[in-house]
């Protein structure tokens, strides 16, 4: 199936938009009607609906690293982030060896679930890579880094939707000691590469109190090697901005108060994080890719569930919560709109929108 | 899920190292590759004993960069519950076993500034993946290796011909002892300590370094327990509702596996925490053998680690 | 002085104890102002010829004299009497660079301070976990402003401008190791030109 690659922007003019494939495919992130942490970790593997009878055509869970039709402009946005301030992609130096990792990890797995777009012919450790959406065609010798033009972590994720943090496991627990991150939810690797677990997860309210990091961690230290894990999470984003960081704050948190009922459906988005996490061979470490889609509220509210759902789901939030995510000084605004869409009707379990 | 994935492996090479080590080499079935791993990981061996499935965890001793094939070397526990025996007995050329995806609780610090090993006896396998991978990428380390005599001293000519700056070895036998006061005075900052052999040698490096003042996170050791044996007992297992009998040579996991019922594990040897059970209820007395629960939790009752503790008493009750 | 008691925080934000001597082959002090007294309380528990194995970097800023004898009558192996932090830098990595394992580090004083000679021990190899400190004196924060990278010393207001870029920052408790630094944010992103009167926060 080709994909056909949009060009769109995520700052200035916000050109972003989804398909009607893209916004059937969506990762709605809630599997009832409110929502609270809990330890949502589950196997990283391709999942059917079971609460639908809907036929999908694919899921975002399908592949290893879902390539959508955002692909290329998402990556030309990172390439104006990585310009601007080159410290969204750092690594330590004992880092390298897991870039490397990650590098193999990405380019066998696009190579092998996506042949018509990536290829890698490998001859020992001379590697020919070619990514045909972007037109890059780069021979290279495996773990030699003068070979690329970047380190080979900076090397593929510039060229792999989402953003990436490589944790050292040590002491029992995990580092985030590299990362490229560019399309965050509010929060600085340049400050906080070089962390802990609970250290990065500081700023994160109720969490810690309900034990959540202790066990998350838990069930982390022991991923294994070919036993890939994953989790969704969430918040709201005034604009189809990716690059909400700490570093813009001052630039992009004014956007935050144009938001009227007109313009609401159009100008917020809800953003679902679609995390994993893969044990690396040679390093032992562990890579956390961040994958962020973004769904405009009038395009969410398209699958009458998800409408309804959603305001429930804003209504109950507890208020640290609203606060952590931002959402507190446009709150009653968007519950205002959001209650249109939700009539009272019951929902149906599981986070999939119904057959129509 | 427990163990991760298995692998179908065929044994293609027995070698008799010494008279008591014999090292095994596996490659994939299908003929293709076998996971990439680092230095110091382990793989599960699953082994079909006439009836008894066992499954011992043994340290992966080949070039971590070599993925055509895994090599393990299994020491003969004359006095253990069989299953080195079983591979020095009966495992050939062209069996077809299975093997679980590399796991790693003992790996490299690569922030180290120097990597300092210390090996007893068997203890050296663990090291000869992780010597392997540090050459590769010209880190530094220094090895010293303790056996009883030459003779018994399994891959030591092989190391200290390959790598004769860095391999130190002391000999029993010959009263050779690793002076390890000096040896951890002169070391510079940022230099990791790692230790696996028996026991003894292990809680001698750990409680000397701690003396020196090191750090606790610049000290590491790898020690399987093998399950001790025991007298035979009874478990109920409240979440299956089956009541499941202990063999004195069986492990509660191992018992528990028997008895179809899926538990977690990660290294069978009381070290990873991954087969933490709750206990539900107790009448007895608990002997616990792993590194994982802390004091006070052996002494609460409420927890076991099934790979390696057994029970006394009436009843057991545990959440699985 | 007396001993500094911290709010409890978020787990980002650094916890300091109480020094205590302890076994290894020599003991490296990095010290400012009250600090000083947290090493000559620590000496009363310390066994006999503790000090002789010392080397204490002892910055004494407004406290001038004051600790100076009390100090010396320790008879520390080396002691040194610097008049910033920057002017004993040169001397904290050449004792760190010949350093073998079985070094102790003690940290005591302004957060400041026990942050960069943190920066500089971990650098040198000794995991952060092993390094003791003891929080005495001022609490004025190093912050660095997360969008122009700048850090700004002694910060003792909330919120405060950006000695660098000129925005008016909120202090957060998420603290950097790396950086030694707290995080100031823009306080008015959101609404611009609405800064709340500065309020006296860290003394």
């Amino acid at each position: 199936m080709a994909i056909a690659f949009k060009e769109e922007t995520f700052r200035d003019d916000f050109t972003f938009s989804n398909s009607p494939e893209a916004i059937r495919r969506f990762p709605f992130p809630f599997h009832e009607d409110s929502y609270m942490y809990s330890v949502n970790l589950e196997q990283h593997v391709p999942v059917r609906p079971e609460n639908t009878t809907r036929s999908l055509p694919d899921t975002v869970f399908d592949k290893t690293f879902d390539v959508d039709e955002h692909y290329v402009a998402e990556m030309k946005d990172r390439e104006l982030v990585l310009a601007e301030d080159p410290l969204r992609c750092q690594s330590l130096p004992h880092m390298t060896l897991a870039g490397w990792d990650l590098l193999e990890l990405i380019m066998t797995a696009k190579a092998a679930e996506y042949p018509d777009l990536f290829e890698l012919h490998r001859d020992g450790d001379h590697w020919h890579w070619i990514n045909r959406p972007l037109g890059i065609e780069q021979k290279f010798v495996f773990m030699d880094e003068t070979t690329l033009p970047y380190g080979p972590m900076e090397y593929i994720t510039r060229q792999t939707q989402g953003d990436f943090a490589l944790l050292d496991q040590r002491d029992d627990n995990l580092w985030m000691d590299a990362g490229m991150v560019t399309t965050q939810a509010d929060w600085s690797l340049d400050f906080d590469i070089g962390m802990n677990f609970f250290e990065w997860h500081a700023p994160v309210p109720k969490a810690h109190e309900m034990g959540i990091f202790v066990r998350a961690l838990k069930f982390l230290l022991n991923i294994r090697q070919g036993s890939p894990a994953r989790r969704l999470n969430w918040t709201l984003t005034v604009n189809p901005l990716l690059d909400t960081s700490p570093e813009n704050y001052h630039k992009w948190g004014v956007q935050r108060a144009t938001l009227t009922p007109e313009n609401l459906g159009q100008k917020l988005h809800l953003r679902v994080e679609l995390q994993t996490f893969f044990r690396l061979p040679r390093s032992n470490a562990l890579v956390f890719p961040i994958r962020c889609y973004m769904i405009s509220f009038q395009d969410l509210v398209t699958e009458p569930k998800w409408g309804r759902r959603m305001h429930r789901v804003i209504r109950d939030l507890p208020d640290e919560l609203a606060d952590y995510k931002g959402i507190t000084r446009n709150r009653e605004l968007i519950l205002d709109w959001l209650s249109h869409y939700d009539d009272g009707a019951p929902t149906s379990p599981g986070a999939w929108a119904d057959e129509r | 899920m427990s163990g991760g994935g298995k692998i179908p492996v065929t044994v293609t090479e027995v070698v008799r190292v010494n008279e008591l080590i014999k090292r095994f080499k596996f490659e994939r079935s299908d003929g293709g590759l076998l996971p990439t791993f680092s230095g110091g990981a382990h793989t599960v061996v699953e082994m079909q004993d006439y009836g008894t499935s066992r499954l011992n965890p043994y340290s992966l001793m080949s070039d971590p960069a070599d993925t055509s094939a895994y090599t393990i070397s299994v020491r003969r526990d004359d006095e253990g519950r069989g299953g080195s025996l079983f591979m020095h007995r009966h495992v050939r050329p062209g069996m077809e076993m299975s093997i679980s995806n590399p796991v790693n609780l003992f790996p490299l610090d690569l922030r180290a500034r120097k990597h300092l090993m210390i090996a007893g006896g068997i203890g050296i396998t663990p090291f000869m993946g992780q010597i392997a991978q540090l050459s590769a990428i010209s880190g530094r380390f220094e090895l010293h290796y303790a056996a009883r005599n030459p003779a018994l001293a399994a891959y030591a000519s092989e190391l200290s011909a390959r790598y004769p700056r860095q391999v130190h070895l002391y000999f029993d036998d010959y009263d050779q002892r690793i002076d390890l006061q000096g040896l951890l005075d002169g070391q510079p900052l940022g230099t990791h300590l790692y230790v696996c052999g028996p026991k003894g040698m292990i809680a001698w490096v750990r409680n000397t370094a701690e003396a020196a003042g090191w750090p606790r996170e610049a000290v590491h050791h790898e020690e399987f327990l093998a399950p001790p044996s025991g007298k035979p007992f009874e478990v109920k297992l409240a979440v299956s509702n089956k009541v499941i009998q202990v063999g004195e040579h069986q492990s509660l996991l191992e018992a528990i596996e028997a008895a179809g019922v899926d538990a977690p594990y990660l290294c069978r040897g009381g070290c990873c925490g991954q087969c933490e059970t709750d206990v539900i209820d107790y009448d007895g007395t608990f002997l616990h053998n792993d590194h994982w629960l802390s004091e006070e939790q052996h002494a609460g009752g409420k927890k076991i680690m099934p790979c390696v503790s057994r029970f006394e008493g009436k009843t057991l009750v545990l959440d699985r | 002085m007396s001993k500094s008691v911290l709010e409890p925080s978020i787990p980002s934000r650094p916890v300091y104890g109480e020094l205590a001597p302890r076994s290894g082959k020599a003991h490296l002090f990095i010290a400012d102002a009250e600090g000083a007294e947290a090493i000559l309380d620590m000496a009363k528990t310390a066994p006999d010829g503790f000090f002789a194995r010392a080397h204490i970097i002892y910055i004494p800023k407004a406290t001038g004299e004051r600790y100076l004898e009390r100090l010396e009558s320790l008879d520390p192996g080396q002691l040194y009497f610097g008049p910033s932090y920057e002017a004993a830098l040169p001397r904290l990595r050449r004792t760190l660079a010949d350093a073998h394992m079985g070094l102790q580090v003690y940290l005591a004083g302004t957060e400041g301070l026990m942050g960069r000679a943190m920066q500089e021990a971990t650098e040198a190899g000794i995991p952060h976990t092993a390094i003791q400190s003891e929080h005495r004196g001022s609490t004025a924060r190093r912050v660095q402003c997360v969008h122009c990278k700048g850090i700004t010393e002694e910060v003792t207001t909330d919120p405060f401008q950006c000695s660098h870029c000129g925005l008016h920052l909120f202090v957060r408790d998420h603290y950097s190791r790396r950086l030694a630094a707290f995080m100031g944010v823009c306080i008015d992103a959101e609404d611009p030109g609405d800064i709340p009167e500065p309020v006296e926060r860290f003394t």
